[in-house]
């Protein structure tokens, strides 16, 4: 009855925030718009008994993606009228577009839609008995052991983003001064401050 | 700890391309030819480490997501003869152009550690990682050098394409995964091994081959090529065009022929299509260009074509067809850049084919290695890239023989188009020849483009020619990686 309550509550907010990313004019009103849908996929997630995705999507996504993707807004100077200079001129060919992969979508769900022979026994092996492991653990496990090999391609994958971006904007531009902290740490009193003795009525 | 054995050269490729990292961090710009000469060396070490692992054997590893075998040995050792050759041509250039940094050789190993990744997947997971780490890497290399226009025109257009096209390949692999019940290729292959699979399953494997499609750059997928190819820093291009080029023809050969083998009268069609689109196009469009890397860009699309043709031939003459193929494609490629890199005019690059002229007289050498390159793209006998057309050819001719009607007629038809079409690819390589020997001498290029670009030219001609003559230890060894892959 509660689970129902808020399963539906989650949904519905979560389907609302998801259309409002889309339509609202204001690009930050988007991005928090995006923020609330983030609570309520997690919400949801909660619900599945998969609190750790949750979390998840909690810190990683609300906590810098949309934070990140604030900033990006914020700094740059998006021209929205610019950005939909071209949208009435494309508008009917990706409506046709959509249409048609809908159509084809709907076509092949109703004519062909029947899962695998293997699919149910599969579904059933991947998720350990959920009294015995936490789930948290559960996925521990199997990412560290069964998918070792697609975990660490996926950092060689993040490392590479990393170098690239550095790679491409990082610049040494010449004439900017630079912080020195062993130079300010190691300097001595001496070096800097000398002490003159004025004779009244002489100082300029 | 045994378990990792198989991936030993993964691992210390990966482990090598950390330690140049930090060690280019710390030594700065000025570090940049020495990191390079370490990594050909981590290459160098990563190819003993592959040529060591036993030749019959085939070994699966990581709870079923890697898979060692003479099949993906056979293209990682090509994968990284095409990434030493280009750190090879790029080291000059890029002091040259002034854009010598450390992270170049690095980037270079990170692709080809997702390339190599990429021919030993066994499964949908890992086969998308590899293919990500490389193509991310890729991109970055194509806008390395940032401060022109066109460089970074080219990252972008072949970035926002190709997460396209990674989102096609990642929705096919979902349908695939959810009308199969499982990504492990063998596990794929016992199921479509059962019965005739569902719609579902046919329109995921549509999706899966259009992505893969466009990383070798086959028409109807190839817009990006062109673009690409003139734009990034020349050795990028020649890197664009040998290693990746080789890494996703072999994933698409492991993919189609392993898991959808059984599937072969599903996907022939449209890898046929793709075949003798990317003939037509590569041949007819390439007459029209004046740019020598825009030429080779289409050049490369109409090599794809011939390469597809062994693919959608099927079986184990057209597996070798296209081992054989990419082997002699490397060298090719490789010699023809090494030409291009060595067209530089007051010390600027002279890309335009008018810029050949009278080369056949102030660089002798040079132009009879261009020859050599042209002939040998052009299929003419007995330089090695004949064989590479030849053995395609008639694998498609065999594959005909025993397929049935509809299919036969279409294979028929494609091996006959590519014979055509390489006739006419013939007048725009001979056009360079002209070019090169009779044509009115523009002013003379820049003396000498250093010493390992003349090395990369002098190592791709003796292959052409030992190879043309003497085809037959290649001819043995792809056979036998040819064998691995069906036999399983």
């Amino acid at each position: 009855m509660y689970e129902a309550i808020a399963f539906y509550g989650f949904s519905a907010i979560l389907l609302l925030a998801a259309v409002l990313v889309i339509v609202s004019r204001n690009p930050v009103h988007s991005v928090l718009w995006l923020i609330l849908a983030f609570f309520n996929a997690a919400g949801l997630f909660v619900l599945l008994g998969a609190e750790f995705v949750a979390m998840i999507l909690v810190i990683v996504y609300v906590g810098a993606v949309a934070v990140l993707f604030l900033f990006v807004v914020m700094m740059l100077d998006v021209d929205l009228s610019e950005l939909r200079a071209g949208f009435a001129q494309y508008l009917p060919l990706g409506v046709l577009i959509g249409v048609v992969l809908l159509v084809e979508l709907i076509f092949f769900v109703i004519s062909g839609w029947t899962l695998g022979p293997a699919l149910k026994s599969a579904i059933v092996a991947a998720a350990p008995d959920a009294a015995q492991v936490s789930n948290t653990r559960a996925i521990g496990r199997l990412l560290y052991t069964d998918y070792v090999f697609v975990f660490q391609g996926a950092g060689m994958v993040l490392l590479v983003a990393m170098i690239g971006a550095i790679v491409l904007t990082l610049r040494q531009r010449p004439g900017v001064r630079k912080q020195n902290i062993a130079a300010q740490v190691s300097r001595q009193r001496g070096d800097t401050v000398t002490l003159h003795k004025v004779e009244t009525g002489a100082g300029a | 700890m045994g378990q990792f054995l198989p991936a030993l050269p993964e691992i210390v490729l990966a482990v090598c391309s950390l330690a140049l990292l930090i060690a280019g961090a710390f030594g700065g710009e000025k570090s940049t030819r020495s990191i390079s000469y370490l990594a050909l060396f981590a290459l160098i070490v990563v190819a003993v480490l592959v040529l060591r692992q036993p030749d019959a054997t085939t070994v699966v590893a990581f709870n079923g997501l890697f898979k060692s075998d003479a099949f993906g040995r056979i293209f990682k050792i090509l994968i990284l003869i095409g990434s030493g050759l280009s750190i090879l041509l790029s080291m000059d250039w890029l002091e040259r152009e002034k854009i010598a940094r450390p992270e170049y050789p690095v980037l270079v190993l990170l692709a080809t550690l997702g390339m190599l990744a990429m021919v030993s997947a066994n499964d949908l997971l890992s086969l998308y990682v590899g293919l990500e780490l490389q193509s991310l890497s890729l991109y970055v290399l194509a806008a390395f050098q940032r401060d022109t226009v066109k460089s970074s025109e080219a990252g972008l257009k072949y970035f926002v394409l190709g997460a396209l096209s990674s989102g096609l390949l990642l929705w096919g692999t979902s349908l695939v995964y959810g009308f199969s019940g499982t990504t492990q290729f063998d596990r794929l292959a016992a199921v479509f091994a059962t019965g005739p699979a569902s719609v579902g399953v046919i329109i995921g494997l549509v999706f899966v081959a259009a992505g893969i499609a466009f990383k070798v750059s086959a028409v109807p997928f190839h817009m990006w090529t062109p673009d690409v190819y003139e734009g990034a820093p020349t050795p990028v291009t020649a890197l664009f065009a040998m290693a990746p080029k080789v890494a996703a023809m072999g994933l698409f050969v492991r993919v189609l022929v392993g898991p959808f083998g059984h599937l072969l009268l599903e996907w022939r069609q449209i890898i046929l299509f793709a075949s003798v689109a990317s003939m037509l196009l590569g041949s007819f469009a390439a007459i029209a260009q004046k740019n020598v890397k825009r030429l080779m860009a289409y050049s490369s699309i109409a090599n794809v074509g011939y390469a597809l043709l062994g693919l959608a031939s099927g079986g184990l003459a057209g597996v070798q067809g296209v081992i054989i193929y990419m082997a002699i494609y490397v060298f090719m490629t490789a010699g023809s850049f090494g030409v291009i890199l060595a067209m530089r005019r007051n010390g600027a690059a002279a890309e335009n084919l008018d810029d050949l002229a009278g080369l056949g007289r102030s660089r002798p050498g040079l132009a009879i290695a261009m020859l050599i390159f042209m002939f040998a793209l052009a299929g003419i006998p007995p330089l090695a890239g004949f064989w590479g057309k030849y053995y395609v050819f008639i694998a498609a001719i065999h594959a005909g023989d025993i397929a049935q009607a509809a299919d036969a007629n279409l294979l028929y038809a494609a091996a006959v188009i590519g014979v055509l079409t390489s006739a006419v690819a013939a007048f725009y390589y001979l056009r360079i020849v002209k070019i090169m020997y009779f044509d009115e001498p523009a002013p003379a290029l820049d003396a000498s483009p250093g010493r390992a670009v003349e090395a990369v030219v002098l190592v791709s001609v003796l292959v052409m020619l030992v190879v043309g003559a003497l085809p037959t230890t290649l001819i043995d060894a792809s056979i036998r990686a040819a064998k691995t892959l069906l036999t399983v």
